[in-house]
Formats: structure tokens, sequence, C-alpha cells
């Protein structure tokens, strides 16, 4: 080896505050640690997601609140809050079932190589980016 | 070190995977089915999307019975999921306990309240 070539970085028991602001994760990482955090933030919030079900569903009245939430606001949470909060869970569930999708299509039929890991992670990111924006600019009502 | 593979590894009751795994796929497919379904429905509605339109997809027997399966398939899922992190994350055995506790009264009171919205239906 000569001295051009810099020593690798080995990470072992890598430190939340020292290591992770240098570590650069490739893309296939990005997408299995935000389907980590997708998931855990769908299951804190899950209070709230059927709240919306419940306030849509149980009757006229209470779908005339659950509207209102989006337009109003609802309580001490401002409209705008509610539905950033929504925009947060609609990119969770994209990320999560695409990502989801990635791994029942890896787990059946598929070997697993780096390129298809790559490949498959940049499409996993593009679909869930791509709906989460389409979405969202029609949630604040930009279309 | 003791061996945590294999035949010889020290059996913890952590399942050991294959139960968990498969049940958290099979119960994303159905998750995955349901959104499909709901989401052709949504599209081949005709009109705004009111009150009596969305209550009328819910109100389906057939629909009421995939949203019932989803409910539950969902606490399984979201049980495999986070009993999956806490065991990444957590090392002391007393507080995963707590967390799985936690997980588990969260799940099962959420489950509940979503069946009895849409048992009301």
């Amino acid at each position: 080896m000569t001295e051009i070539h810099k020593k690798r970085p080995e990470f072992r028991n890598i430190n939340a505050f020292k290591d992770l602001t240098t570590y650069r994760l490739p893309l296939a990482g990005w997408v299995s640690i935000l389907h980590r955090a997708s998931g855990a933030m769908m299951f804190l919030l899950l209070p709230f997601i059927i709240w919306l079900f419940d306030t849509s569903l149980s009757s006229e009245i209470s779908f005339t609140r659950f509207s209102s939430a989006f337009i109003v606001g609802i309580g001490f949470c401002p409209a705008w809050f509610v539905k950033l909060v929504v925009l947060a869970l609609i990119w969770a569930y994209l990320h999560h079932l695409s990502a989801g999708v990635r791994h029942l299509y890896m787990d059946t039929h598929h070997a697993v190589s780096k390129e298809f890991g790559k490949s498959s992670a940049i499409v996993t990111l593009a679909i869930s980016w791509i709906l989460t924006i389409g979405l969202g600019a029609k949630l604040f009502g930009l279309y | 070190m003791s061996v945590n593979y294999g035949s010889k590894r020290v059996v913890v009751g952590a399942h050991y995977g294959l139960k968990d795994w498969l049940a958290q796929r099979v119960t994303a497919a159905l998750m995955a089915l349901f959104t499909l379904v709901l989401l052709l429905q949504i599209i081949f509605t005709s009109g705004d999307m009111g009150y009596d339109k969305w209550a009328s997809i819910f109100n389906a027997e057939w629909m009421k019975t995939l949203t019932f399966t989803v409910i539950l398939s969902l606490a399984y899922h979201a049980w495999v999921g986070m009993r999956d992190i806490w065991m990444d994350y957590i090392k002391p055995v007393g507080i995963r306990l707590l967390l799985q506790i936690f997980t588990l009264v969260w799940l099962v009171g959420c489950a509940g309240w979503a069946i009895q919205v849409l048992w009301r239906l």
C-alpha cells in the first residue's frame, strides 16, 4: 500500500455522537435505517392514525370534525401542524411500503448482489420521495 | 463467549426468528393488499369523497372483514418490528422488558380502539 492510499477507517462500537456524524452510509443502508425509523414513527403515531380513522368514519358530525382539523386545526394544534404530521405519516407509509416490497422481492426470488442492492435502493427512495412530494403538494393545496 | 448460533446455541427465548420472520412478511403482504384494495375503491369513487362514500367503503361486509384482519396483522407486524428495535438497541433487560410491555399494551389498546370503530359502523 502506498502512502497515497489512506487507511480505510474502521468502525467498531459505533458511538452515536462521534462516529455517526462522519459515517457515510451507502444508499441501501439509508433505505434500511429509514425503514426502521418510519416503522417506529408510525408505531408511536398509531393513536393519531386511529383517531383519523375514528373521526372520519364514525358519523357525519365526527367527519366534519375530521375535515375541519385540516382547515382550522383541532384543539391547540393549528391546521398546518396537523397537515405536517399527516405528511410525515404519508412519507413514513410510502417509504415503509416500498422498502418492504423491496425486502419481499429480495426474499423471494432474487440473488442479492451489490449492484442490485444499490439500484433497488435508488428506486425505493425515488418512489417514496416522488409520491410524498406529489401527495404533500395536494395536501397543502398547491394544486 | 458462548455460542449463539447453530445447534449448540444458548436458547434464551428470543424465538430465533422463522415464525416471526414469516409472520412479519405475511402480515406485510396483507396490508399491502389492503392498501391496494382501498386505493382502487377511492380511485373508482365517482365525484367528491364525502362522509357517505367514505363510510360506504368500510360498510361492505367483506371490507369490514378485510379491515379487521389488517388491524390484527398490523398489531402483530408492529410487535415483531418494535421488539427487534428494542432487542437491537436496549441492552439492560429490565428496561427492555418494560418497553416490550409498553409496546404490547400500546398495540393491544390501539387495535381494540380500531376494531371498536369498525364494529359500530
